[in-house]
């Protein structure tokens, strides 16, 4: 008899192996890759950092294509995401939910690593939605825990999207559990508003959503379990009711708020992507607007303007420019305020800077109410 | 000075009456042997005293926010205090002899109960005092700041006003948010965070403790008396590491949203024993007798 743990790694990893044969077999381009030529490119190593940060980069391409090297390392970890101590058995690229932001330009090369430490008890890929083919690179990345390997993908549209994992047949427990990041693919003359013009931030924040599916014990309370194993038959329940139990930035109730509150200054201009695997949502900054806003994260489409709230479909990434203009605190939310308030999707932004009385001023402070 | 107490406060007397009038009829008289289970309930005294106080609320001075007021303030008699917020195995049993609501919290036995909300203090108390006879309830913010002694956090902001409001907005929340995200908000057994020097028990961790206090909207003269106050009994302070202001039916703070403050990180109980009057004590006594 097979144990949950055989049975998963069994299914996956046979139907992994036949799949890779076939896409090799099925795709003589990747046989005749011009090595020459590519092998000429220049390359860059970039050491990837944990969101709501961005590795540093370069907003307007400096010189030609070159390879962009980057590495994920799977951790399947147990994570609380929330306040009062809930864990889930997590999957993660990196350790982080969501998984790091990596920025290359539009006509680079990028080249992912994936490794799978032999601790880990599932086999992982990731379905890169800025490439084209083999399932968005998933089917050239299966890889078994104690196996690593790479893909190269050219970066031939310009804007932010999604990558996640991918395995057979257990793709939404993967991506849900965690397993979801963002690729931004900047114009190589950086970003330009309706008109053409350039547009440039001082600042970028990634704000992965995630939406988490936990199960209950009789009494109500959040269930915790030893594996991910032993998680997967009462999660797949509680995901096919299609209610989330948690709807988070950054992989925690309250993630970037308090100390970890995003910051910035008034004048200020700051690029926030916004990504959510798997469901939609409808980033709002209380207080504030989206100066130019790629909905749909496509920088070859013209911004839209003066957003208020902006529409980030399940499975993509958006974009929005934002320059601030007064000081204060403000909250980043999904505007269904019952998910950012009940279930988690709140971040701060506490931003310094000069008061401006002529945008707005409290005209008379609170007090009884005058007698007529 | 114009003072106005909404509806709700009428209500909560109203509510606090009708606790009261029930306390003459032994409830559970056919359960006295659980009534005896209860165990004695450690008390400190806090020793008569005096100590400047910042006055709770949100005050404003020529139309411009400013911290509030202080004021000496004397406890001539002293008081008797819990030494250790109520247990989540106490309240139980509140629970199970049907006088309160099930905790939101999920601690057990000496653990602080949480998850609770001033309407579910106020049951608390009013069902200890029935079964214990005795006079128990909840802290004024003046009480719970004296006996805090040093672990009491003076919430004021030494900020000049520069027509700026965002600088108090940002200070206030970066002294809130000030090791909120290196603290384990999970519920600690008692004493984890140790005594102060009145001999009081984890104060200022990280469950925030109900006071009977409202909260007040005021106006200041150029001398810091106060011009006119609202009051508004819907909500109450809760205490701890910094003053929280509440609604009496939140049993779990929450930030975010339009307020985009930091919520206590638990909601707790603490009560205060009242030296018994001669007459509670017989009229115990009789009810007793009764049952």
């Amino acid at each position: 008899m097979l144990t949950r743990r055989e049975a998963l790694l069994g299914t996956a990893a046979g139907a992994a192996t036949a799949a890779l044969f076939a896409a090799m077999a099925a795709t003589p381009v990747l046989a005749e890759v011009r090595a020459g030529d590519i092998s000429t490119l220049p390359r860059e190593k970039v050491t990837l950092v944990a969101p709501p940060f961005v590795h540093e980069h370069q907003q307007v391409a400096i010189g030609g294509p070159k390879i962009v090297e980057f590495q994920l390392t799977v951790k399947e970890q147990t994570m609380v995401i929330d306040d009062d101590g809930t864990t889930m058995q997590a999957m993660t690229y990196n350790g982080s939910i969501p998984a790091p932001m990596m920025v290359v330009h539009e006509g680079d090369y990028l080249e992912l690593t994936l490794v799978n430490p032999e601790t880990n008890e599932m086999p992982h890929n990731v379905d890169f939605h800025a490439a084209t083919g083999a399932l968005g690179g998933a089917k050239l990345l299966d890889v078994n825990p104690g196996e690593q390997a790479t893909i190269r993908f050219k970066a031939t549209r310009a804007g932010t999207f999604v990558y996640h994992c991918a395995p057979a047949g257990m793709i939404p427990w993967h991506v849900v559990s965690g397993m979801s990041g963002t690729v931004m693919v900047l114009p190589r003359d950086g970003l330009k508003d309706e008109a053409g013009k350039p547009l440039k931030y001082d600042r970028i924040y990634y704000v992965g959503e995630n939406e988490f599916y936990i199960p209950r014990d009789e009494n109500g309370k959040f269930k915790k379990f030893d594996s991910l194993g032993d998680s997967y038959d009462e999660t797949l329940k509680v995901m096919r009711g299609l209610i989330p139990t948690h709807v988070v930035f950054n992989g925690k109730v309250g993630a970037l708020t308090g100390d970890n509150a995003m910051k910035a200054s008034v004048g200020e201009t700051v690029l926030f992507v916004h990504s959510q695997a798997n469901r939609d949502t409808r980033p709002h900054i209380i207080g504030g607007h989206g100066d130019h806003v790629w909905e749909q994260g496509k920088f070859a489409n013209p911004p839209a303007k003066d957003l208020e709230t902006w529409f980030v479909r399940g499975g993509s990434a958006g974009a929005a420019l934002y320059t601030f203009l007064q000081p204060g605190i403000y909250a980043y939310v999904n505007h269904n305020l019952i998910e950012a308030a009940e279930l988690g999707a709140t971040a701060h932004i506490m931003v310094e800077g000069k008061w401006n009385d002529d945008l707005m001023a409290q005209v008379r402070a609170p007090a009884p109410i005058a007698s007529y | 000075m114009k003072a106005r107490v909404p509806a709700s406060i009428a209500f909560v007397a109203a509510a606090l009456a009708a606790a009261t009038s029930t306390l003459s009829i032994v409830q559970h008289s056919g359960r006295a042997p659980v009534a005896a289970r209860l165990a004695p309930v450690e008390t400190v005294t806090v020793v008569p005293g005096t100590f400047s106080f910042r006055l709770p609320g949100e005050y404003l001075q020529a139309g411009r926010p400013v911290d509030a007021p202080t004021r000496i303030v004397s406890f001539q008699a002293g008081f008797e205090v819990m030494k250790y917020q109520v247990g989540a195995g106490d309240y139980a049993r509140c629970v199970t002899d049907g006088a309160c609501e099930a905790a939101n919290g999920n601690a057990t036995g000496d653990t602080p109960v949480t998850g609770v909300s001033y309407r579910d203090a106020e049951a608390y108390a009013a069902w200890l005092s029935r079964r214990t006879g005795e006079s128990w309830r909840l802290p004024t913010d003046e009480e719970w700041s004296f006996a805090a002694a040093e672990r009491l956090h003076d919430d004021a902001l030494g900020l000049a006003d520069d027509g700026n409001p965002a600088i108090r907005w940002l200070a206030r929340y970066r002294s809130e948010a000030a090791g909120k995200a290196e603290r384990d908000p999970q519920p600690k057994p008692r004493g984890h965070f140790g005594a102060n020097s009145k001999g009081v028990f984890d104060i200022g961790g990280n469950v925030w403790e109900w006071t009977s206090t409202c909260y007040v909207n005021a106006a200041l003269r150029a001398d810091a008396t106060v011009e006119q106050s609202v009051e508004n009994c819907g909500v109450r302070v809760a205490d701890g590491r910094h003053r929280g202001y509440m609604s009496t039916f939140i049993r779990d703070g929450k930030s975010g949203g339009c307020a985009a403050g930091l919520a206590p990180d638990n909601l707790g109980i603490r009560l205060v024993r009242d030296s018994p009057s001669s007459v509670a004590v017989l009229k115990w006594l009789r009810a007793k007798r009764a049952g």
